[in-house]
């Protein structure tokens, strides 16, 4: 059971120091080569992969840049071209700067939620000794439920009419009213996001704290005798390459895959209810039929993720240590 | 090879589509029961007769049947017929070349056609402003406002017929421990038919029928803000409960007997039927006596078919065909009876009626009796743009009004404001 995701956190970092080296122009450490004879072979082994790439990524994003400059009847009759338009359109928009807001607010907090219980989780079942295998496998099961039916199982607790927790509220005189209210709605999609993202963080964490030395925790425990100390001095340094690498990992979850959990909860109409950049690019393109607008926000959207990516690697992961 | 085979295969499997047969294909955006019926009428249609074979395919929603549609037509890969809802309606009149008008397919065909066959009400919303028809109306719909018998029996009050006889049997309602009032899709009940049945303008340009260039909206009238005044008030004071956007969730009080009203759709009398565990009737949605000329009929909701274009002229006989199978009083009154939809012409009317269906479930009968009232000025409905943005904009300044977060006439110019903006851009769309 566990062996799987240890050896997968073992990878997962290397690469990223890889790239790492390659960013900071660092020549890396020579990787054992495997030369082809003729040049196209290589080129044949990757080929299937760089056509999905091609077609499922660089073709798309480069429609999505053109139709973005055009207002465009659904049908495609006609396209007007009006520049940076849509652009301005959006940014002048304060439904669309709101929305903004949510989902800057709604990725640190579930990023940072997800990956403080992950970890917490971890550190705990890692101590853990009799029926260990148990309550790994319980804490690491909520992960195979897909975000649509994590978001209606959600939803179910929530509910206005018969949610347990809007029953449990109404205990204590308040009033949950989730689709309703903004902060409420926002209150359900968070828990739920996060409740969704937890085992994920929780198995790389565990594995990555599997993976620390034990003559390391055997050295610390005659050093400290404060369990929060070592914690803080040797295992955390030692668990940064899979923090960073989990920390990439959900801000893309937020960002992105949590769009069925909400699409669960705003039941298709959101109304005044909260959601995150994403859903708002569906809700315009697919469902407005603003093909124009709708483009113009997802390439705002690719714009400011192929930043933060850039940001993380450039500020953050020099601090990373591996080992 | 594969596609050899399996095409023979499916080939064998029916045995009662004929060799000749002309295959057309039907996108709809129905489900569960509705989407059963629809499946029936294929069927009868296909038996009926052997040059023609239609395919019924859900595509999930209404908006996810419009945009499939128009994902295919982009990809030259369009069925013969989409189903498009009231909201769409605009959008897809508006690409001129999109579709083929219902009224020219039907007559090119050969086929007779007259556009006084169909009832009042759902005459104009998918013609152009001519009144040709561009959609065939196909599920048509009213807001009629159901009611607990029960409820009403225990306050013993009356149904009411305006807002003031409301008004007057809230208190009576609410004291019987009932909501006094639930209502679902307030955009389409409160807004929409709300300038229907008390013939109110609702858009420059008539309605926005004559034009798509300098179309806006009219919400922020002293009339329009007086209904979401009222509500709120009544919300405040627990005669009205609001469960936000979403269609069940305002339902549920009902079904569950917690609610003493529901306005909802004639549509749903076919699910209340199996949901609702108690008797129940219906009558038409209340007006506003204090506004001069109210009282009129309200326009159609639901969906209507549209022909595509660029398909052979052989299967866009076979489309005209069906659409003179699907008007026919006998489909037409099947369709009334399994779903609750409103039979779309008279004759369908005359003979369900004929048939006692409305002495054994009167409830039936209230939706196309609110659809045959007489007509105004503004009775016809809307023709807009990017509607289905404007009615996003609306929920969400809904939800606010009940929150206490904005004022009616605040929120009433926030709609006004942008779905302006989002009138204008589609004029741009449509050049």
């Amino acid at each position: 059971m566990t062996d799987t995701p240890l050896s997968s956190t073992g990878s997962d970092p290397k690469i990223l120091h890889r790239l790492r080296a390659w960013w900071s122009g660092e020549t890396a450490t020579p990787v054992k080569r495997v030369q082809f004879d003729q040049q196209l072979t290589p080129w044949l082994f990757v080929l299937p992969q760089l056509a999905v790439v091609v077609i499922f990524f660089y073709w798309p994003s480069v429609q999505a840049v053109t139709s973005s400059f055009y207002i465009e009847d659904p049908f495609g009759f006609g396209a007007t071209f009006v520049g940076m338009e849509n652009y301005a359109d959006a940014l002048n928009s304060s439904e669309y700067l709101s929305t903004a807001a949510f989902t800057a607010f709604f990725c640190v907090l579930v990023t940072a939620l997800a990956l403080g219980f992950g970890l917490l989780l971890a550190v705990k079942a890692d101590k853990v000794i009799r029926g260990a295998e148990t309550y790994k496998t319980l804490l690491i099961s909520v992960y195979a439920i897909a975000p649509p039916v994590a978001g209606l199982i959600g939803m179910m607790f929530f509910d206005m009419h018969m949610g347990p927790f809007t029953k449990l509220a109404a205990l204590f005189g308040y009033e949950l009213k989730v689709g309703i209210n903004y902060w409420d709605t926002a209150t359900a999609l968070i828990v739920i996001a996060v409740w969704k993202q937890i085992p994920y963080n929780f198995i790389f964490f565990l594995s990555g704290l599997q993976s620390v030395p034990v003559s390391v925790r055997e050295a610390a425990l005659i050093d400290a005798k404060s369990g929060w100390r070592r914690f803080r001095d040797v295992t955390l340094p030692l668990l940064a390459p899979t923090a960073f690498f989990l920390l990439i990992i959900n801000i893309t979850y937020t960002m992105f895959d949590t769009f069925p959990i909400i699409d669960v909860i705003v039941k298709d109409k959101p109304a005044n209810n909260p959601m995150t950049l994403v859903y708002k690019v569906y809700l315009d393109g697919f469902k407005g039929n603003d093909i124009g607008g709708s483009s113009a926000q997802s390439v705002i959207l690719m714009i400011v993720v192929a930043v933060l990516t850039v940001l993380q690697f450039r500020f953050l992961e020099r601090r990373v240590h591996y080992g | 090879m594969f596609k050899t085979t399996a095409a023979t295969l499916a080939f064998a499997l029916t045995t009662t589509t004929a060799m000749a047969a002309t295959d057309i294909t039907w996108w709809h955006g129905m489900g569960g029961r509705n989407g059963e019926v629809i499946n029936e009428i294929a069927q009868q249609f296909n038996a009926a007769q052997d040059q023609c074979a239609l395919t019924p395919i859900s595509k999930g929603t209404y908006e996810e049947a419009l945009s499939s549609g128009i994902a295919a037509f982009r990809s030259g890969e369009q069925p013969n017929i989409l189903q498009v809802f009231d909201a769409g309606a605009a959008t897809i009149i508006a690409a001129k070349g999109a579709t083929i008008p219902a009224e020219d397919l039907i007559k090119g065909a050969g086929e007779s056609f007259n556009r006084e066959d169909f009832i009042a009400g759902v005459r104009n919303f998918y013609a152009d402003s001519d009144g040709k028809f561009i959609g065939m109306p196909f599920n048509s719909s009213a807001p009629i406002l159901y009611l607990n018998t029960e409820a009403f029996e225990k306050a013993g009050v009356e149904a009411p017929k305006t807002w003031e006889d409301f008004e007057a049997i809230a208190p009576k309602l609410k004291e019987a421990g009932y909501i006094p009032l639930t209502a679902s899709q307030l955009t389409w009940m409160m807004v929409e038919n709300f300038k229907s049945r008390n013939n109110q303008q609702f858009a420059t340009n008539n309605n926005g029928y004559d034009a798509i260039q300098g179309t806006e909206l009219v919400v922020n009238d002293d009339n329009q803000v007086m209904m979401f005044e009222k509500l709120k008030e009544w919300a405040d004071e627990g005669y009205f409960g609001f469960y936000g956007a979403g269609w069940s969730d305002n339902l549920k009080p009902f079904e569950e007997g917690k609610a003493a009203t529901w306005i909802g759709s004639s549509g749903s009398f076919g699910g209340l039927q199996k949901s609702a565990e108690f008797p129940f009737g219906a009558v038409f949605m209340p007006y506003w006596d204090s506004i001069e000329g109210a009282g009129t009929q309200s326009f159609i909701g639901g969906a209507a078919l549209f022909a595509m274009a660029g398909k052979p002229e052989a299967e866009n006989a076979c489309t005209a065909q069906f659409f003179t199978f699907l008007t026919s009083p006998e489909t037409q009154v099947y369709w009334h009876k399994n779903t609750g939809y409103v039979p779309v012409t008279e004759a369908a009317y005359e003979l369900a009626k004929s048939q006692g269906y409305y002495d054994e479930k009167p409830v039936a009968e209230i939706g196309i009796q609110q659809l045959m009232l007489p007509g105004g000025e503004w009775t016809k409905g809307y023709r807009m743009g990017f509607y289905p943005q404007i009615r996003s904009v609306m929920e969400r300044e809904f939800n606010r009004i009940f929150s206490g977060e904005v004022s009616v006439k605040d929120a009433f110019n926030t709609i006004e404001e942008e779905g302006n903006a989002l009138l204008a851009r589609f004029a741009k769309t449509a050049k």
